[in-house]
């Protein structure tokens, strides 16, 4: 692996990778919609789109990392790279804000709302507002127990967190050329990523079959699902792309000053341990 | 889109011919807001003369500025430039004064939303619901319910009949208030969001499902005022109106026990047995109020949007669901539940001539009764929006 | 595909001619121009639409649509002019732009570019595509409300994924141009020295990376509501379908000003330029721009004053939507300022720019008349507020794009443009477009709601005057597309600085610019 850092900014020469891409998300499109709206076939589309999708990351990061230990980015493509990573994890924050911001504003705006003064008296007579809440409609017929926090989600809560440690550790190791500390770090994170995964999975059974919580559960099941299942899938995607440090860092990737790719990810992974956080607070701990 | 591009060439046709036609102008320029009608209205009309004229008034100074600029510093003039480019005061001057005009805007603004959201010590209450396409009003203190509709014949709209004065500004129950009387409007909608409007009274109100948001209103002038819904709500969002009656107290004490008597004879009728001829010359009331802006007077529907009722498995199957889905609606579509729309007669009466118009022959027939039945439990969410 | 490892810094070799140039291309020049003639397509098509509409509206009555499919052309003609003409026209010219004023060999991330823009064909696809599908287009509106957003088939569902992948494009995008900015500028051009375009078009990328993730989690709502069971927009489920409103304008409000900020930029170039004289007041411009960008996230609900919200939130949200007239006021000083004692000629972009500096001053004024709220339950919902728009839109926007062709086309193609022509398209545009909005204002004073395909009697003879106003401005746009064709062909050879006023990196080019340009960095003083 040779890093011979050059002076010029790194230029790409011309790619497929991005049509092929737009190809998949506009077969991930068609077949999503055919799916939902019950056209035959609809799930090969999309499957189509989904295995076009993953050929295209294959080979357009196998290309990124080609040109990353050929050593043809230089510091200033490096701090692209770190620019873009913040701008990108800035964009998710926002996107979480969304769901937060529905959660805020069903919470403390409208279930009261629903439950009081005139909207109360003239359309839901019966209706008392509380949260959690499956809404005025719907409280005789979806019953459900809420999630606790002091179960799965707890244990979550250690397991996330330790993974930040450990991610950390293993950066530490990296840093000062410890290739064993490296992988143990990363192969600990991984197992956490894929317990927490696990007993996620399980949380989510076990509230679908015994619980009675559901995505149709009124907003409270609304919130619960998306929230946590768009972090859920931040945690899965997460979980890959470590698989991905971890299996480059045994083919023996990264130098101790050259290794955005790997800072990269664990930026990532703390900031899907940081919603997690404001997740267990304001949706397991807060109801 | 086949049909309605089909429709459209159709209908170019006929454009030239109608154009040729086009009456005279039968309306006069309007250059401002309508003429106001109560207090709330014409604080509006005069703020927005104020905003209007401080805006007008900046506009001359800048572009007046600007354009003797145009004028005179043109190379063509030989006119040199100046190199300067920064004057920390001037900057600072014209932050300033824009800022001192709004304060000075934004302070009768501020009373005016204030007395707008003030909808205490009202004299009467109306609940407003907004339908597709129509609209509902309970007076709760006198204890009236109807619905009120446009009344512009398709005719008209179609290009087959001239337009008459008040062409989609008319319906066939408007809603009526007394004069002089602070009235308070509980607004709210049954399917989408709709919006109560009244141009020369000041009050727009979103209709939303689910809520309740209020507004108010109190007309100085006796006249007939007229609206439209103002929040895109599906195809016909263009043809629900809004017209208000205001009257003199005792004209309105008059109308409430005339209106009153209707409403005895309807729910009579929910106690009555029919014959079918008369279900269905009724049902064809109720279908072309209700219905047939969905399911179109010919029964057949839109293709891809509302389904046919002529040749559908529906309204040609069981009857006992075919009374369900007027009743409860189909949720997460455009057809809604009748229950708490409909008497038990009308939804009877209208189920019967889907039943048997147009190519649909069943020969069977659906009582008052029967609809009473079943509706069963459903009775007591009667008027509680379609959950869901 | 360069899939082995090729002998790279050597940009001479083997590049893909034909289609596969420009499907594969890594090229801030290509891609720049991409994006322009997608902007340019759509623009046309989304045009066509308005000129139905107007048809439709020439009279009372229903002549050439029936409602329903009157409305998909509203939703439609709103949703590509937004999303799939304004927007991409501004990333064409960040994209041939930016790279040339900071001195940059190219975008940071040249594949992530092409793919941003290989996107939106496929959004659009996915858009134009669903007029054929049973039930039609989407016609709830450009603004998507539920409970109507709810309620349709396919292309509903179609839409919303549209408006993700979309997003996607945009945030990709984005987050290009801003390290761009923030990484490549040439050494000694500090960020206090950027001319103003880069600027606003920062500032634009950080508000779409800020806004563009909210809408796509308020149109994953909507799918969820529509398709899986949730009951976010739903009283019954203890939702609100108020909420998607908040949620959408949160998006809403500041991708307003996504469609301004980089017009406002256009025109601080050309306005110097054809002034011989610098920009007044460079520093308030950008500190101006930052606190419209600020601010916006502040105003959102002033798009809701009809919705019922609290006095104090009303209140709240009439006193920040009217401060955002103090920024954009210093702009318009500014720009007068910098007219005031030079020495002006009036080519053709300089025309277009004093056009949007008076017109976009009059939506201006129509917007503060919106923001004061009792005057707004007046006219929200109106042809008042169509006109606001248009003119904020057409001849703000659109007008800025125009302008900015006209100031770049030489350096781009090598080739002046004719100036008769221009000539003609400025002035027919100029005209054509206050035909088309002027009267819509009083329309909406006398109470005409908008997006409605028939009318009351009274509102007659203005909307006649506005579809003949609407056929002249869409006509005149042909004497543009003839221009450009016509410039790209052949014409005056460019000199390198094209106009006399000019200043900056781009103008020590050649014309047309090389296919590689600054490859090393020139030395900003
Ligand atoms: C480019 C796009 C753009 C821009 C720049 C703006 C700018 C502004 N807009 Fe506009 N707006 C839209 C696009 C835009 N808008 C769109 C698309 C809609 C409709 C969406 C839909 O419903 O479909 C809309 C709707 C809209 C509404 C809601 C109307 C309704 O539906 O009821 C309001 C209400 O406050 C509003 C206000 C404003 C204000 C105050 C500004 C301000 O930024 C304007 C500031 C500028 C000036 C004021 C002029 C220059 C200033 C001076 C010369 C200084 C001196 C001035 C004074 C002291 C007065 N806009
Ligand atoms: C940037 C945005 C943008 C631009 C540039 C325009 C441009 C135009 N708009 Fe648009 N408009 C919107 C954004 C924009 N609009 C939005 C957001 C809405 C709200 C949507 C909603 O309510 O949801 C709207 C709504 C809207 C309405 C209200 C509809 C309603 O409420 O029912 C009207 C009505 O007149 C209208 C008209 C026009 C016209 C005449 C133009 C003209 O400028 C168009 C000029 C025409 C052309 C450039 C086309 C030229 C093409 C040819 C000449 C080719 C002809 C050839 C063939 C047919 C083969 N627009
Ligand atoms: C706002 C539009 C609208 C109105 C008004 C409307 N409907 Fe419907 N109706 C629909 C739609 C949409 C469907 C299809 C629902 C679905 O997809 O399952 C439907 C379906 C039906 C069906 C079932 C048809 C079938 O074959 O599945 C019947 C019966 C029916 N409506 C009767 C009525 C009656 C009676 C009225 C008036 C009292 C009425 N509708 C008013 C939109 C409407
Ligand atoms: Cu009801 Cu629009
Ligand atoms: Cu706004």
């Amino acid at each position: 692996m040779s890093l011979a850092q050059t002076d010029k900014y790194y230029l790409p020469q011309p790619s497929l990778w991005p049509i092929i891409g737009s190809v998949a998300l506009l077969l991930m499109a068609v077949g999503g919609v055919m799916t939902m709206r019950e056209i035959d076939n609809g799930g090969w589309v999309l499957l189509a789109g989904v295995a076009i999708l993953f050929y295209m990351m294959f080979g357009w990061f196998g290309e990124v990392i080609r040109d990353s230990e050929a050593g043809r980015y230089n510091k200033q493509v490096d701090a692209s790279f770190r620019w873009s990573m913040s701008w990108f994890i800035f964009s998710e924050v926002m996107f979480f804000a969304a769901f937060f911001g529905a959660l805020f504003y069903t919470r403390v705006l409208s279930v009261p709302w629903l439950g009081e003064s005139d909207t109360m008296e003239q359309l839901w007579p019966t209706f008392k507002a509380a949260w959690p809440s499956a809404g005025p409609g719907l409280q005789d017929s979806v019953q459900f127990t809420p999630m606790g926090a002091w179960g799965i989600p707890a244990i979550n809560t250690l397991l996330l967190l330790s993974s930040g440690v450990t991610v950390t550790w293993a950066h530490w190791g990296l840093k000062k050329s410890s290739r064993t500390q490296l992988i143990l770090g990363l192969a600990m994170t991984v197992a956490l990523g894929m317990v927490f995964l696990g007993l996620q999975a399980y949380e989510y059974h076990h509230a679908y079959t015994e619980m009675g919580l559901t995505l149709g559960a009124g907003v409270y099941g609304a919130t619960f699902f998306m929230l946590t299942g768009f972090h859920g899938f931040h945690v899965l995607v997460g979980t890959t792309m470590l698989i991905v440090m971890l299996l480059r860092s045994i083919a023996g990737h990264f130098t101790a000053e050259h290794h955005f790719a790997f800072e990269a990810v664990s930026w990532y992974w703390h900031f899907v341990d940081v919603v997690w956080v404001l997740l267990f607070v304001v949706v397991y701990w807060m109801i | 889109m086949g049909d309605a591009m089909k429709s459209m060439w159709q209908r170019a046709g006929m454009v030239g011919a109608a154009l040729a036609a086009s009456q005279p102008a039968l309306a006069e320029y309007a250059y401002n807001l309508q003429t106001p009608a109560s207090g709330v209205a014409q604080d509006v009309f005069d703020l927005h003369n104020l905003i209007m004229l401080v805006c007008l008034g900046i506009f001359v100074v800048v572009f007046g500025a600007m354009f003797y600029s145009l004028l005179k510093h043109r190379k063509s003039l030989g006119h040199k430039a100046a190199h300067f480019h920064e004057n920390t005061t001037v900057e600072i001057i014209w932050t300033v004064i824009p800022f001192v005009i709004l304060v000075g805007m934004a302070y009768p603004a501020a009373k005016v939303v204030i007395d707008m959201k003030d909808t205490s010590n009202p004299d009467m209450t109306i609940k407003i619901t907004g339908y597709q396409w129509k609209w509902g009003y309970d007076y709760l203190n006198d204890d009236i319910s109807f619905y009120s509709n446009l009344s512009t014949p398709r005719e008209q709209i179609n290009g087959t009949a001239a337009k008459g004065e008040h062409y989609l500004l008319e319906v066939d129950e408007p809603m009526v208030v007394p004069v002089g009387k602070r009235v308070r409007l509980l607004i709210t909608a049954n399917d989408v969001i709709h919006s109560w409007w009244l141009p020369a009274l000041g009050v727009k109100q979103d209709g939303i499902p689910g809520f309740i948001r209020d507004s108010w209103l109190k007309a100085d002038k006796i006249g007939t005022y007229r609206g439209q819904c103002a929040e895109l709500c599906g195809k016909d969002h263009g043809f629900m109106p809004i017209v208000v009656e205001v009257v003199s107290e005792e004209d309105y004490r008059a109308w409430v026990v005339k209106k009153k008597g209707a409403t005895q004879a309807a729910v009579a009728d929910n106690a009555k047995s029919f014959e079918i001829a008369d279900l269905v010359a009724r049902g064809e009331k109720v279908y072309q109020a209700n219905c047939a802006a969905c399911h179109q007077a010919s029964g057949m529907g839109m293709p891809g949007v509302f389904p046919a009722i002529n040749g559908s498995k529906v309204a040609t199957g069981p009857i006992a669901e075919h009374i369900n889905v007027v009743l409860n609606g189909r949720p997460g579509t455009a057809m809604a539940a009748f229950a708490g729309q409909l008497s038990d007669a009308d939804i009877a009466a209208v189920v019967t001539y889907q039943r048997n118009a147009w190519d649909n022959k069943m020969g069977d027939l659906a009582q008052p009764a029967e609809i009473a039945a079943a509706r069963g439990g459903a009775a007591s969410e009667a008027g509680a929006p379609a959950a869901q | 595909m360069s899939d082995a490892a090729h002998a790279h810094d050597d940009h001479s070799h083997g590049h893909p001619s034909g289609i596969m140039r420009w499907l594969t291309t890594t090229n801030h020049k290509d891609i720049g121009t991409m994006y322009l003639w997608f902007a340019l397509i759509m623009l046309f098509s989304a045009g066509t639409m308005a000129l139905l509409i107007r048809a439709e509206l020439f009279q009372p009555g229903l002549q050439l649509t029936n409602p329903d499919f009157f409305n998909q052309l509203t939703t439609m003609h709103g949703l590509i002019m937004i999303f799939g003409a304004i927007m991409p026209a501004f990333s064409g010219f960040a994209n041939w732009q930016v790279p040339l004023m900071i001195g940059a060999p190219d975008m940071a991330f040249p594949r992530m570019n092409n793919w941003a823009f290989w996107l939106l064909p496929v959004a659009a696809l996915m858009l134009m595509s669903s007029f054929l599908l049973p039930g039609g287009a989407v016609a709830g509106g450009w603004t998507m409300y539920p409970p109507l957003f709810i309620q349709g088939g396919i292309s509903y569902d179609l839409t919303i994924l549209a408006v993700h992948i979309m997003g996607l494009s945009s945030i990709m995008g984005s987050i290009n141009i801003v390290t761009t900015i923030l990484n490549m500028r040439a050494p000694g051009l500090t960020l206090m020295k950027m001319p103003l375009f880069v600027w606003t078009w920062l500032i634009t990328a950080y508000l779409l990376i800020a806004t563009m993730p909210v809408l796509a989690g308020a149109v994953t709502m909507l799918l969820t509501d529509r398709n899986f069971g949730t009951h976010f927009f739903n009283a019954a489920g203890g939702g609100d379908p108020v909420m998607f409103q908040h949620i959408f304008w949160f998006f809403g409000h500041p991708e307003v000003y996504i469609l301004i900020l980089p017009a406002f930029g256009i025109v601080s170039q050309i306005i110097p330029t054809f002034a011989r004289k610098p920009l007044f007041g460079y520093a308030s411009m950008v500190y101006a721009t930052a606190s419209i960008a600020i601010l916006s996230f502040t105003v959102w609900a002033h798009h809701m004053f009809a919705v019922g919200m609290p006095a104090a939130a009303q209140l709240f949200f009439m006193f920040s939507t009217m401060l955002i007239a103090v920024p954009t006021g210093v702009k318009v000083f500014n720009w007068v300022a910098t007219m005031w004692k030079g020495s002006l000629t009036f080519e053709t972009p300089m025309l277009f720019a004093i056009a949007f500096v008076c017109l976009f001053t009059i939506g201006g004024f129509s917007g503060l008349v919106l923001a004061v709220a009792p005057v707004d339950i007046q006219l929200q919902d109106t042809y008042y507020v169509v006109a606001h728009f248009h003119y904020v839109l057409v001849s703000g926007a659109l007008f800025a794009i125009f302008a900015g062709i006209y100031y770049w086309l030489p350096k781009w193609t090598g080739h002046m443009y004719s100036e008769t022509l221009g000539r003609w398209h400025f002035w027919l545009s100029v005209i054509g477009m206050n035909i088309v909005f002027f009267p819509m204002h009083f329309l909406g004073l006398a109470g005409m709601p908008r997006r409605i395909p028939d009318y009351a009697l009274q509102f007659t003879e203005f909307n006649q005057i506005a579809t003949v106003g609407a056929f002249i401005f869409g006509f005149s746009q042909l004497v543009f597309l003839v221009l450009v064709l016509k410039t790209i062909k052949g014409g005056a050879k460019a000199a390198d600085r094209v106009w006399e006023g000019a200043e900056g990196l781009e103008w020590t080019l050649p014309s047309p610019a090389p296919y590689h340009t600054f490859e090393t960095a020139p030395v900003v003083k």
